[in-house]
């Protein structure tokens, strides 16, 4: 194994040890644990590797097949990708040791099935933030999805039905993208990011490049759920396995936001799609919209994890103003955003996956009195709901607060308000739940038989993790400079 | 009213894929029966394949296969052959629909246990008791 190929190893040892855990694990499912978690842990030492190296010696490039570009398929690593390949493996790796217990209860005999898609998805995910070229990125997105799609069916009730109508959504959405991908290619004869983005501005075809922009950002919006295209998602991500659930919805979301920062970014070049005023102004406006209609839904929910998938709708909204008030302080919050946003997410999802393994159901009423029982588990909740609060010195105020700061430069009060807005629905909706936690069986004078008092803690294996990503929250924030400085800045294009 | 006839008659190609895109969009988003959203699916999907293979199409151009030794010499003349990329493109996106088909299949077949019936109204009824 050579060093200078190291990223690429990062993307294959996942995806071999997919096709291991299928063999392997059913003869004996003795090789499951080792064989995700060994390749998890690789997959992190190597993109920190990487990540280093980029920031130190700049962009890598790889050409598959030795087909040398514009004509062969090129994974790229730049600082943003490489900070993405980071944040991948950790959360997967984070979220794979609290899978492992849940899917063992939860899906009983079908555990080699589970993992296989498992890892073949942070393959997919992997492959999406690393590749260099537009029509792969479409098979790698469809790959991420299929493998979704099969998670979320694994789930018990509904879940197949939501399954089919995510498969539906997520088709439309793969299928504008290609669409827009089919104009860029008429256009540029090319599908090289690098090579679109030499190619489009020299043309003149103003039509024709809006089409193929606005084919490709409705797409992904599909894909990501922003606010008026978001229906699959509340019952996709809550009626899915609670295994697939902490890895697939702090991850699949922001990794699509991702791709939309690194569409407008590397392919089509800011300077083409920041001109047409209506766009920016529209984008933003929506986002608004999805932050506040996010965060109104997430409060009529009775459920814990369906309320959290409303406040990923809202984040959304978050990060895609952010690109769209195109100036540099935005831009940086919503990168930034894509980090703590992750993290955040896999911290509440974690919770949820503890609690569901204790006592199966995380119904806002079977929350009372729970900090007696649960009280790591709750005392890292209290911080991921402080971290998407926005309460320093947690990692969601250092995020919100560059989302502020870029919403008054470019001069968008609605998205400024709505920021405000969500972050004080964010406290209602979590001190509402930390309140019934803590105070709950006192407070309401009732005593629930299925709900004994003593200490009942969820198992290490998803207690170390939850531990783990709560210090990450406060780490992450503090750390905050540094990120932004040494890898972020990087990315901001000349001329914000 | 010429014109738009000779707009259409032009590229009509793109117009049969425009046609074919909304049937599959209006099955997808409009039908109540899940089986029927799923061919809507794949005729959306076939439509954009349509429209890919299309663009690739030259006026007498033969099938891009050369000879090696010739094309090494004294190149390839670009106008002879059809541009072979976007069929390469397709077979993949091809690949992609087929495997959507095939899980949404297995899906729906898991909705059909749980429920004995295939239409959304029914299924909606039956989840709300």
């Amino acid at each position: 194994m050579s060093a200078t190929n190291l990223h690429l190893f990062v993307l294959v040892v996942p995806l071999l040890s997919a096709f291991a855990v299928n063999l392997l694990g059913r003869s004996s499912k003795q090789w499951i644990a080792p064989l995700v978690l060994g390749s998890l842990a690789f997959s992190v030492i190597g993109s920190l590797v990487t990540l280093a190296r980029v920031v130190e010696h700049g962009t890598l490039r790889y050409t598959v097949g030795n087909w040398q570009p514009p004509f062969g398929i090129e994974l790229v690593v730049d600082p943003l990708s490489a900070l993405m390949m980071v944040l991948i493996s950790v959360v997967a790796f984070l979220a794979s040791f609290s899978s492992l217990k849940s899917v063992e209860q939860e899906l009983p005999g079908r555990e080699p099935f589970f993992f296989t898609l498992y890892l073949i998805l942070i393959a997919g995910l992997f492959g999406l933030v690393l590749t260099g070229d537009a029509f792969n990125l479409y098979v790698l997105l469809e790959i991420t999805s299929i493998t979704t799609y099969g998670l979320i069916a694994m789930g018990r009730g509904r879940a197949a039905l939501s399954s089919f109508n995510y498969i539906i959504m997520g088709s439309i959405g793969a299928c504008f993208y290609l669409l827009g991908i089919g104009y860029i290619y008429i256009l540029t004869g090319t599908l090289n990011m690098a090579d679109i983005a030499r190619i489009l501005p020299t043309l003149n075809a103003p039509v024709a490049t809006a089409t193929a922009i606005a084919f490709v950002l409705v797409g992904l919006w599909i894909k990501m759920a922003f606010f008026p295209l978001h229906s699959w998602l509340p019952n996709a991500y809550s009626q899915a396995p609670t295994g697939a659930g902490t890895m697939v919805a702090p991850l699949m979301t922001k990794v699509t936001v991702y791709l939309m920062v690194r569409v407008i970014l590397t392919m089509y070049t800011p300077a083409l799609v920041f001109t047409h005023e209506w766009i920016t102004n529209g984008a933003v406006w929506a986002a608004a919209l999805a932050i506040v209609c996010g965060s109104v839904l997430a409060l009529g929910q009775k459920d814990l994890r369906r309320m959290l998938t409303y406040i990923i709708i809202a984040e959304v909204g978050y990060m895609v103003g952010g690109i769209f008030l195109a100036n540099a302080n935005g831009l940086t919050g919503s990168i930034l955003h894509i980090v703590n946003d992750a993290l955040m997410t896999l911290c509440l999802f974690l919770v949820v996956a503890a609690i569901i393994y204790r006592q199966g159901t995380v119904s806002l009423v079977s929350l009372q009195g729970i900090f007696h029982r649960m009280p790591f588990t709750m005392a890292a909740f209290t911080l991921g709901a402080f971290a998407m609060i926005g309460v320093p010195p947690t990692c969601g105020f250092f995020s919100k607060w560059y989302l502020i700061l870029g919403g008054i430069d470019g001069g968008h009060w609605e998205f400024v308000i709505a920021l405000v807005f969500s972050s004080l629905v964010n406290a209602v909706l979590f001190f509402r739940v930390i309140e019934l936690a803590f105070f709950g069986s006192l407070a309401d004078g009732q005593h629930h038989e299925h709900t004994p008092s003593e200490r009942h803690e969820a198992p290490w294996w998803m207690l170390k993790p939850l531990v783990l990503t709560a210090a990450l929250l406060i780490v992450i924030g503090l750390s905050t400079g540094p990120l932004v400085n040494n890898v972020i800045r990087l990315m901001i294009p000349i001329g914000f | 009213m010429e014109l738009i006839i000779d707009e259409i008659v032009a590229k009509y190609n793109y117009w049969i894929y425009v046609v074919l895109m909304m049937i599959g969009f209006y099955a997808m988003i409009g039908k109540r029966n899940l089986v029927k959203k799923l061919l809507g699916m794949n005729i959306f999907q076939t439509s954009i394949i349509l429209f890919f293979v299309s663009t690739g199409v030259k006026k007498g151009g033969g099938i891009p296969i050369v000879d090696k030794y010739q094309a090494l010499a004294g190149g390839v003349d670009a106008a002879t052959i059809v541009n072979p990329l976007p069929h390469v493109l397709m077979l993949t996106a091809i690949v992609v629909g087929v495997s959507v088909t095939g899980v949404a299949l297995a899906v729906l077949q898991r909705i059909y246990k749980e429920y004995g019936t295939l239409e959304e109204d029914e299924i909606l009824e039956k989840t709300q008791r």
